[in-house]
């Protein structure tokens, strides 16, 4: 399950650790590769697995125009760029979820008869969920190929630079815009995938993304700002101490316990565990 | 220049008394219960959002947990009145002051925090509220408490007749949160909040104490927010945690503030003004279908706001003043 917290979390990495934009609406992105998936299931009979990495595209190009109709925009402002950022991704959350309760119904829905839905696999006597196990395989691939990405190619210098300083990055004649805006088609991209992989085993509803939404906030500040090595850390942390919260106390109270975590680590280092903004 | 804002302050505080005074005389002519209800409504929502901007606009510490301090103003409030048959009134109060405590205590760990860990401590602490309080049984747990009806009376601030003391108290309680943050503008406090909102460091070696600024900041904000919870409990007899308590209502709270201006003085009432209305006609006109059509309207409505004016509605006000002041 940590894992595919990370898996959550790491588009939102990508954006809100890296790119400093906050985004409020990431967890309705998370719900529209969830539909997404759904969809090209119920009409095309394409397994979610299958079909991933076409939710992942359809994301990216989602993202990238996010990015480039509004957020370039709230961006701009002079004054109060941060609440400016919270409050449009805020609305477009909202209308978000308004347009899926328009055109998909409020309904719960769920793909029946998935390649991997509820099947189990033994390692080593150890009965494990096929759908969470391949979550956490994508989780681990997808962190590793943003690591490489970020840290081995030009684009992802362009990135940190852009975030650093745009002025700069303009005399040496790199957009800021197009670097922006494919950043953000690759943040919505990885949450797209995410989505795709949970809609095997998770009820899809419009407001689905709210609850995971705010534990991958979490996450990613947990591990700190601007490391994507650190978002990868807070999503195990952040299933560790779920799954020992769950042991401890009431499962309605599981949450609590990442919360206090995550407390408990700013506090001590203010820049969350390998943060460096 | 000095002369100005004294003159400027002294036209705030006119316009303020007169658009209280037609507040008060609107009930004379709205008699339809349903607008009378999105009065209420707005009024309250003018008042939280002018307390949060204390705290998030003038001080610059940006909250998105005040929900927790509504939470507690509600509960302290019905769990006296319920349990121990403690007058809403003195209940109001208890909230209000432990709320303020709360705020300060939870101060000390969380202002060394800046930024975006700021932002997400405060989430998370009013989230750890909800979920003990969704499951404290004796306060009712996620069912919440609904409050006993004992009859119309100011002693008991209960009403089922008529809503206009609501309206009254809501009126009341706007006017003091402006009030209160008119006076504390132009107090040491004032001047003390924007310099830490706009360089702490520098505002740390002139001998402002930023911690302690930040620390009255939170206990203003908090107690009028928790009075604010107390009102809107008595005012609809019912509570749930989710209802008072979570993520959502925190982004209400701040939402007027942001799109009528945050850190200035008119931004909530102006903001709330303009949204609370919208919202509740939204959702009653087209939203009855369930389709989501109001959310879309106001989602997006919240979007055009915050990108065309990102200094809030009050720009287009003082746009102009400051043409005139050049003429």
């Amino acid at each position: 399950m940590g894992l595919l917290y990370g898996l959550i979390a790491v588009g939102l990495a990508l954006i809100f650790g890296l790119m400093d934009v906050t985004n409020f609406a990431h967890g309705e992105f998370l719900m529209i590769g969830m539909y997404a998936s759904f969809f090209l299931f119920t009409f095309f009979a394409i397994d979610p697995l299958l079909s991933a990495p076409l939710v992942a595209a359809a994301l990216f190009v989602f993202g990238a125009l996010v990015y480039l109709l509004i957020v370039r925009f709230a961006m701009r402002a002079k004054a109060n760029a941060g609440m400016v950022q919270i409050f449009s991704t805020f609305g477009l959350a909202i209308v978000m979820r308004g347009l899926a309760q328009l055109f998909f119904t409020p309904d719960y829905r769920s793909i029946p008869h998935s390649w991997l839905g509820g099947k189990t696999i033994s390692v080593a006597g150890i009965f494990l969920p096929e759908p969470q196990l391949v979550g956490a395989l994508v989780s681990i691939l997808a962190f590793a190929g943003l690591y490489f990405f970020i840290h081995r190619t030009d684009f992802g210098r362009a990135l940190e630079a852009t975030r650093e300083d745009p002025g700069a990055v303009a005399l040496v004649g790199i957009d800021k815009n197009r670097v922006f805006a494919f950043g953000w088609g690759l943040g919505a991209a990885l949450v797209g995938l995410a989505g795709a992989i949970m809609a095997v085993f998770f009820y899809i509803y419009p407001d689905v993304g709210a609850s995971f939404a705010l534990i991958a906030y979490v996450t990613v500040a947990l591990g700190g700002f601007g490391s994507v090595f650190g978002a990868f850390a807070g999503g195990i942390i952040v299933g560790l101490v779920e799954a020992m919260t769950a042991l401890m106390l009431p499962p309605s109270l599981k949450s609590v316990g990442i919360y206090a975590v995550y407390l408990l680590v700013v506090f001590i280092r203010p820049r969350g565990l390998f943060g460096s903004m | 220049m000095d002369k100005n804002f004294a003159a400027r302050r002294r036209r705030d505080l006119v316009i303020a008394a007169m658009l209280a005074a037609l507040a008060a005389l609107a009930p004379l002519f709205v008699k339809n219960v349903y607008i009378q209800n999105i009065m209420v409504l707005t009024l309250m929502y003018a008042a939280l959002s002018q307390s949060w901007n204390i705290l998030s606009g003038y001080c610059g510490q940006i909250s998105l947990g005040h929900a927790l301090y509504f939470g507690i103003g509600a509960y302290t409030t019905e769990l006296l009145f319920t349990k121990f048959g403690v007058l809403p009134w003195f209940g109001m109060l208890a909230g209000g002051a432990i709320a303020a405590v709360i705020a300060m205590g939870l101060g000390y760990p969380f202002f060394r925090l800046r930024g975006h860990y700021f932002v997400i401590a405060t989430i998370v602490i009013a989230e750890i509220g909800l979920l003990l309080f969704q499951n404290w049984e004796w306060a009712g747990a996620a069912m919440g408490i609904t409050i006993p009806v004992r009859g119309d009376s100011w002693l008991k601030f209960q009403f089922m007749r008529s809503k206009l003391p609501y309206f009254y108290f809501a009126l009341a309680l706007c006017c003091l949160a402006w009030f209160v943050t008119w006076w504390l503008e132009d107090s040491k406090w004032g001047f003390w909040w924007r310099a830490v909102k706009d360089n702490p460091e520098a505002a740390e070696s002139l001998g402002v104490v930023v911690f302690n600024s930040k620390m009255g900041a939170a206990a203003v904000s908090a107690f009028l927010v928790a009075i604010g919870g107390a009102f809107y409990a008595q005012f609809l007899a019912y509570i749930d945690p989710e209802s008072v308590m979570g993520f959502q209502f925190s982004l209400l709270m701040a939402l007027p503030a942001v799109l009528g201006g945050i850190g200035t003085l008119w931004g909530p009432v102006l903001g709330a003004a303009i949204l609370i209305p919208m919202t509740e006609l939204t959702r009653s006109y087209i939203g009855g279908s369930g389709r989501g059509v109001d959310l879309i309207v106001y989602g997006g409505l919240i979007v055009a706001i915050s990108l065309a004016l990102p200094q809030g509605l009050v720009s287009l006000f003082s746009r102009s003043k400051a043409k005139g002041a050049t003429r």
